[in-house]
C-alpha cells in the first residue's frame, strides 16, 4: 500500500519536475504525453486503492514515510492515513484533473506556455494529493498552502495582463488570512495534544471537555470552539466562505481548465474536507458548528444572487461554485460531514464539466466571454450544449442527476436539525434553489439559445470543439448523470464513512433520514413532489420567461430597482471595502510608521539628533581653546581661585 | 590575501579556489562533527598573553558550526557573484571579503572574550571598506551610520566582559556562562549585552542603519551583511545573554518579546510601502530576524506557564532554524537585486514591470526566493517561522497571534514587489533590452535554491546536528543562579 500511494503522488510531481524543468527541451507533444501519463497512473492506481479500502480488502492504512523534524520531543512526519474518505478524495481529484489535462491540450494548444501550463497542473495534482492523504496536520498545511501557491501561478498565468496579476495576489493573501487562522489553530492542536498525527489527536479529542481558553481577560471560550473556529477560518480561506470569498469570483482570470480543477472540483473543497477529516474535533463544539453552519448558509444564499447580475460566462459559473460550496458548509455545520462530502462528491463533476462546457464555448466564441453577445449556439455546439444541459440539471438538483441526491439530502438534513436557526437556513437554502435554478438556465438560455447576437465575422468560424475537449465533457457527463443515484445509499446511510467521520450520538440527524430512506430510485420518485423540486422549476420557468420569452423584462426589472441591482452589481461592497480598510489602511499605516517613526523619530530626532547634540557640543568646546596663552592663563587663574576658595572653606 | 595587480578573472579564481577550500575544510568539520554530544569539539587552546590569562582559544559546538558552514558557504557565492560593477579593484573587494570570512569563522568560533571581541570588531573593518568603497551614493553616511551604532554597541559589551573577569578571573567564555551573579548584576549585564546584540540582529528601535548600510552596499556586501553578519546578534544572545544572565533573560522577557513583535508587525509594515527593492528586503529581514529573538525568548514564558522546558527547546531551535534559512533566503534575494541591478543600474521598484517576459528562468528563481521570503512550508523560511508560532501559542494566543500577522504581511510586500518587478507588461526600454541570467548567476542561484528547498522539505539533519547543543544550553538556563 505504501509503494502503491507513493507511485500515485510521485507520478505527477515526477511529471510536473520533469516539464518544469526540461519543457523547452521536450517540446509540446512530450511534454502533454508525460503529464497524462502521470496523471493518468495516479487515477487508475486510486481506484485501486478505493476498491481495495472500500470491499474492506485492506484495511484503512496509517504510516509515517519520514520524520520531518523533531523538535522539543515533538516529531512532526510526513506520512499517508488512507481511509475512505482519502481514498473517494483521491479518486475525484486525479480523475478531474486527468479529464483536465486532457481538455487542456485542445485549450491551451496556441499558448506559447503550453509546458508551462503542464508543469503547474500536475504539481497541482501532486499537492492536493499530498493534501487529502496526509496523516497530520503539519502535512495538511504543506499541501494546503502548495495548493495555494499553484493556484497563485495558475491564476497569474497570463502574467502581462494587469487583471490576472491583481486577481492572483488577491488571492494568495485573501488565502493567507484564513492559512493565519489555521496555523493558529494547529498551534493549539499541538499545545492540547502535544501531537500533531491525525490519529492520537482524534482519539484523544475527548481531552478538550471542559477545557477553556481565556482569549481576553474576562472572555473564556471552550477551548474546543477556540480550535475549530480558528481550523474553520482556514477553511473560509481556501473553500472561500464569506467574507473570506472574495478572490475566488477574480480567479476567473486564469485559464479555463484550471478554473474547473483548482476553483471548482478540488482546491476550494479543501476546506470542506478538512472539516469532514476533523469530524472528531468538530463534534466537541456545538457552537463552533453553529457558527459555521451560520457563515455557510450566508455563503450559499447571498453569493447565488450574485450570480444573477453577472455577463461574464465564467463568473456565473464561479458564483454558482461559491453557493455550492455554501451548501457544503452548511452540511458540516448541521454535522452531515458525509453529506458534505457526497455534494463535493457529485459537485466535483458537474461543476468541472460546467466550466470546462463554459470553456468550450469560449474556444468556439474565440475568447469572448460576455454572453450578451452570445445566443443560439445550440446548433453549433451539439456537445456542448448538450453536456452542458446535464451539468446543468444536475447543479439544479433535477431529480434523477447526481446533484439531486446530494442537494437534496443537505436540504433534508437541515431540516430535520429542527433548531429556530436552521429552520430559517432551511428557508434560505430553499430559496437558494429557486436561484441556483434560474441563473444556471438564465445562462443556458442566453449563450445556446434565442438569437444569436454576434457578428458575421464570429459565426463563420464557429465550430464544435476538438475531440480532446468533448472527450473530457462527455466523459464528465456520464458521472454527473449516475453517480448520485449509485452512491446515495452507501455514502449516506450506510457504514463507507464509518471510519473516517465521527458523528455525536445526539447530532446523528443523517440516521433520522436513513429510517425513511428506501432506495434512490424511491428518492427520485419522492423528489418530484417536494418542495426543492418545485422551487428549482420555477427557476426555470421565470428564467425561460425573462431571457427568453420577454428579453427585455430584466432591464427594466434593474433600472426599476436599481437599489437592489445597485447592490448586486457592487458585490454587496466587499471589494471596496477591503481595498479601502485593509489594502489602503495597511499601506497608510506603514507609510505613517515609516515616514514618521523611523525617519522623523529615530533616524531624525535620536540617531542624527545625537550626531548633532555631539557635532554642537563639540563647537562650543572648541571656542575654550582659541590659542592665545592670555585665555588658558586667565583659565589658569581662575581655576586657582576656584580651588582655593573650596579648600579654605 | 590581497592580490595587488592581478588580472581580474585571474584574481577572481584565485578567490574563488580559496574560499571553495575554505568551505571543503568547515565540510570536514561536519563530517568529523559528533552531534551527539552539547560538548565544544576542535578545540584549540594556545596561550596568548599569558599576564592576563588571555588564549587563542577555538571550538565548535552545535549552535556555532552550522553558523560557520553558512559562513563559508555563502562567501563561495558572494566570490562567484562578484561582478563588473565593482570596477577596476576587484582584487581589494575580493580579499576584503575573504578577510571578512575569515574573522566571521573567528567570532563564530572564538571561546575566548577577548578572542571574541577581537573578532567581533574586526568584523567591522572589512565591512566598513566595502560599503564606503564599493557603495552607492550615500555610502560615507551609511558607513559612518554602520560604524558608529555598532561600534556604541560593542563597547557596552566590553564593559560586560570585562566585569565578567573581574568576577571570574579568566576570559574563558565557559566559565563566564557559569559565573555566580545577582539578579541585579545578571540585568546590568543583560543590558550590556542587548545593545551590542540588538543593533546586530537588529532589533527596534536600533534598526535603522540596516536599511541604509544595504542600500549603499554593493551586492556582495548586502549578502554578507544579511546572511551572515545578522546572525552576530542572535548567536551572541545565545552564547553570552542567555547563559550568563539566565535569571535576567527571565526577568526581561516581557520586553524581548514586545521588541521582537513590534520587529514582526511595525516593520512588515514599513516593508510595504518601501519602493527601493533593496529597502524593502532589508526591512523585510529585520522583520524575520524578529522572529529570532522571539524564539529565543519566548521560551521564558513558555516554560513559567506549562513548567516544561522541553517546549524551550522548540523556540530556541525555531530560532537557529531561522537564521539559517534567513541567511539562504535574504542572501539569495539580495543576489537576485544584483542580477537586475548589474543591468539596468536601478533598484527603484517603479523602473522595473515585466521582467518576466524577457527573464523567465530568472523569474522563476525569484519566485521560489520570494515564496521562501513569504514562509511557504517547503522552503527553509516555514520552518523557523512553524516552530517559533508553535511555541508562542503556548505563551499566549495574542503573542502567537501578532507573530503570525507575518503569514499575510510577509506574502503581501514580497509578492507585491514580486508582481510589480517581474509580472505585467513590458512596459520601459530598461526592462525589454534585458537579457535572462548567465551561467555563473544560474549556478549560483540554483545553488540557493537547493539550500532552501532541502532545509525546507527535510530539516531533520540540520535540527539533529544542534539538539544536544540545544538541550544543554536550555538545561543551563533552567537552573536558575539565584539561589
Amino acid at each position: 500500500m505504501l509503494i502503491l500511494c507513493s507511485v500515485i503522488v510521485l507520478g505527477p510531481l515526477f511529471a510536473a519536475i520533469l516539464i518544469g524543468l526540461a519543457g523547452k527541451i521536450l517540446g509540446r507533444k512530450c511534454s502533454h504525453w508525460i503529464a497524462n501519463i502521470g496523471v493518468a497512473l495516479s487515477f487508475f492506481l486510486s481506484t485501486v486503492v478505493l476498491y481495495q479500502i472500500a470491499t474492506g480488502a485492506e484495511p484503512a492504512f496509517n504510516e509515517n514515510i519520514y520524520t520531518w523534524l523533531e523538535a522539543g520531543g515533538v516529531s512532526f512526519h510526513i506520512g499517508f492515513l488512507i481511509d475512505t474518505l482519502t481514498a473517494l478524495m483521491m479518486v475525484v481529484v486525479t480523475f478531474v484533473s486527468w479529464m483536465v489535462h486532457i481538455y487542456t491540450i485542445g485549450y491551451m494548444s496556441e499558448d506559447s506556455g503550453y509546458q508551462r501550463f503542464f508543469s503547474y497542473i500536475s504539481l497541482f495534482t501532486f499537492s492536493m494529493l499530498m493534501l487529502v492523504m496526509s496523516n497530520n496536520f503539519l502535512q495538511l498545511f504543506f499541501g494546503w498552502e502548495a495548493v495555494g501557491l499553484v493556484s497563485y501561478l495558475l491564476i497569474g498565468f497570463w502574467f502581462k495582463k494587469e487583471s490576472a496579476i491583481y486577481a492572483n495576489l488577491k488571492a494568495f493573501l485573501v488565502n493567507r488570512v484564513g492559512d493565519f487562522g489555521f496555523l493558529l489553530g494547529i498551534a493549539g492542536i499541538l499545545m492540547y495534544f502535544g501531537s500533531l498525527d491525525y490519529a492520537t489527536v482524534f482519539e484523544m479529542s475527548g481531552l478538550l471537555e471542559g477545557e477553556t481558553f481565556s482569549i481576553l481577560p474576562g472572555l473564556v471560550w471552550e477551548s474546543a470552539t477556540v480550535l475549530c473556529i480558528l481550523l474553520f477560518i482556514g477553511a473560509m480561506g481556501k473553500s472561500a466562505q464569506v467574507p473570506l470569498h472574495v478572490w475566488l469570483p477574480d480567479s476567473m482570470e486564469g485559464p479555463t481548465p484550471i478554473s474547473a480543477l483548482i476553483h471548482a472540483a478540488t482546491m476550494v473543497t479543501a476546506g470542506i474536507f478538512m472539516v469532514a477529516r476533523m469530524s472528531p474535533l468538530y463534534e466537541m463544539s456545538p457552537t463552533a458548528l453553529e457558527f459555521i453552519m451560520v457563515i455557510g448558509a450566508l455563503t450559499a444564499f447571498f453569493m447565488g444572487l450574485l450570480g444573477l447580475v453577472q455577463n461574464d460566462i465564467k463568473r456565473v459559473v464561479a458564483y454558482s461554485t461559491l453557493s455550492q460550496l455554501g451548501y457544503m458548509t452548511v452540511a458540516l455545520g448541521a454535522s452531515a460531514y458525509a453529506a458534505a462530502i457526497f455534494h463535493l462528491f457529485t459537485h466535483a463533476f458537474f461543476k468541472a464539466l460546467l466550466f470546462l462546457g463554459a470553456g468550450s464555448v469560449i474556444i468556439g466564441m474565440h475568447h469572448v466571454q460576455d454572453m450578451r453577445h452570445m445566443g443560439g449556439l445550440k446548433k453549433f455546439l451539439p456537445v456542448t450544449y448538450w453536456t452542458c444541459l446535464i451539468g446543468t440539471l444536475a447543479l439544479i438538483g433535477f431529480p434523477g442527476f447526481s446533484g439531486f441526491y446530494s442537494k437534496d439530502m443537505i436540504i433534508e438534513v437541515v431540516y430535520a436539525v429542527g433548531t429556530p436557526l436552521s429552520g430559517i437556513i432551511y428557508w434560505a437554502l430553499l430559496f437558494g434553489v429557486f436561484v441556483t435554478a434560474l441563473y444556471s438556465f438564465r445562462l443556458l438560455f442566453l449563450v445556446f439559445h434565442g438569437e444569436e447576437r454576434f457578428n458575421e465575422e464570429t459565426r463563420s468560424h464557429l465550430s464544435e470543439s476538438p475531440y480532446v475537449v468533448t472527450i473530457p465533457l462527455m466523459a464528465l457527463a456520464v458521472p454527473s448523470v449516475l453517480i448520485g443515484a449509485i452512491f446515495v445509499e452507501s455514502a449516506l446511510f450506510g457504514d463507507f464513512f464509518n471510519e473516517s467521520i465521527r458523528v455525536g450520538e445526539d447530532r446523528n440527524y443523517l440516521d433520522l433520514l436513513g429510517e425513511n430512506f428506501q432506495g434512490s430510485l424511491a428518492m427520485m420518485t419522492h423528489g418530484f413532489v417536494t418542495l426543492p423540486f418545485w422551487a428549482a422549476i420555477s427557476g426555470i420557468i421565470v428564467a425561460w420567461y425573462l431571457y427568453l420569452k420577454a428579453p427585455n423584462l430584466p432591464s427594466t426589472i434593474a433600472s426599476n430597482f436599481s437599489i437592489i441591482h445597485n447592490v448586486l452589481n457592487q458585490k454587496y461592497g466587499f471589494d471596496r471595502f477591503n481595498s479601502w480598510f485593509f489594502s489602503g489602511g495597511a499601506r497608510g499605516l506603514g507609510g505613517l510608521l515609516w515616514k514618521r517613526a523611523d525617519i522623523f523619530f529615530i533616524d531624525g530626532v535620536l540617531v542624527n539628533g545625537s550626531a548633532k547634540l555631539t557635532e554642537a557640543a563639540a563647537f562650543m568646546v572648541r571656542k575654550v581653546q582659541s590659542g592665545y596663552l592670555y585665555h588658558y592663563a586667565f583659565g589658569l587663574i581662575a581655576g586657582l581661585l576656584i580651588f582655593l576658595l573650596i579648600f579654605v572653606y | 590575501m590581497v592580490f595587488r595587480g592581478s588580472r581580474s578573472d585571474s584574481v577572481k579564481a584565485e578567490a574563488l579556489i580559496f574560499s571553495i577550500v575554505t568551505f571543503i575544510l568547515s565540510l570536514v568539520l561536519l563530517y568529523n562533527f559528533d552531534s551527539s554530544t552539547a560538548e565544544m569539539q576542535f578545540i584549540e587552546r594556545v596561550s596568548w598573553i599569558p599576564v592576563f590569562g588571555i588564549e587563542y582559544f577555538l571550538g565548535l559546538d552545535g549552535i556555532s558550526l552550522p553558523l560557520v558552514l553558512l559562513t563559508t558557504f555563502i562567501t563561495i557565492l558572494v566570490i562567484l557573484a562578484a561582478g563588473k560593477s565593482i570596477g577596476d579593484r576587484l582584487g581589494f573587494y575580493l580579499g576584503a571579503f575573504l578577510i571578512l570570512e575569515g574573522v566571521m569563522v573567528g567570532v563564530f568560533a572564538a571561546l575566548d572574550a577577548v578572542l571574541f571581541y577581537v573578532f567581533w570588531e574586526a568584523m567591522l573593518i572589512p565591512m566598513f571598506l566595502i560599503i564606503g568603497i564599493w557603495g552607492g551614493s550615500n555610502r560615507v553616511y551609511a558607513t559612518i551610520k554602520f560604524f558608529l551604532y555598532t561600534l556604541l554597541g560593542s563597547l557596552l559589551m566590553l564593559v560586560a566582559l570585562l566585569y565578567l573577569y573581574y568576577v571570574t578571573g579568566t576570559f574563558a567564555i565557559e566559565s563566564m556562562q557559569s559565573a555566580p551573579l545577582n539578579l541585579l548584576e545578571q540585568q546590568l549585564l543583560f543590558l550590556a549585552f542587548l545593545m551590542a546584540f540588538a543593533v546586530k540582529v537588529p532589533m527596534w528601535p536600533v534598526h535603522t542603519w540596516l536599511p541604509d548600510a544595504h542600500v549603499e552596499a554593493p551586492t556582495g556586501g548586502s549578502v554578507i551583511l544579511a546572511a551572515v553578519m545578522l546572525k552576530m546578534g542572535g548567536y551572541g544572545f545565545l552564547r553570552f545573554s542567555l547563559p550568563v544572565a539566565p535569571d535576567a533573560a527571565a526577568s526581561l522577557d516581557s520586553l524581548m518579546i514586545a521588541l521582537s513583535l513590534v520587529a514582526v508587525v511595525y516593520i512588515g509594515l514599513v516593508a510595504l510601502v518601501q519602493e527601493d527593492m533593496k529597502k524593502l528586503i532589508a526591512y523585510s529581514s529585520i522583520s524575520h530576524m524578529g522572529f529570532v529573538t522571539l524564539g529565543l525568548f519566548v521560551v521564558f514564558t513558555v516554560a513559567a506557564e506549562t513548567g516544561d522546558w522541553n517546549d524551550a527547546t522548540m523556540g530556541v531551535e525555531g530560532a537557529m532554524v531561522q537564521m539559517i534559512s534567513h541567511g539562504f533566503i535574504s542572501g539569495a534575494l539580495f543576489l537576485c537585486v544584483g542580477v537586475l541591478y548589474e543591468r539596468v543600474h536601478s533598484r527603484q521598484i517603479k523602473d522595473y514591470g515585466g521582467v518576466a517576459n524577457p527573464m523567465p528562468v530568472f523569474a522563476a528563481f525569484m519566485m521560489l526566493f520570494a515564496m521562501a521570503n513569504a514562509g511557504l512550508p517547503g522552503t527553509s523560511g516555514f520552518v523557523g517561522e512553524f516552530l517559533v508560532i508553535m511555541t508562542a501559542f503556548k505563551a499566549s494566543f495574542w503573542v502567537a497571534f501578532l507573530a503570525g500577522t507575518t503569514l499575510i504581511l510577509g506574502a503581501a510586500y514580497t509578492l507585491w514587489m514580486y508582481k510589480r518587478v517581474i509580472f505585467g507588461a513590458v512596459l520601459n526600454d530598461n526592462v525589454s533590452s534585458l537579457c535572462d541570467v548567465n551561467k555563473t548567476e544560474t549556478i549560483i542561484l540554483s545553488t540557493l535554491a537547493v539550500a532552501v528547498l532541502v532545509v525546507g522539505i527535510w530539516p531533520a539533519p540540520l535540527l539533529e546536528l544542534m539538539q544536544p547543543t540545544i538541550q544543554n544550553l536550555i538545561e543551563h538556563i533552567a537552573n536558575s543562579k539565584l539561589r
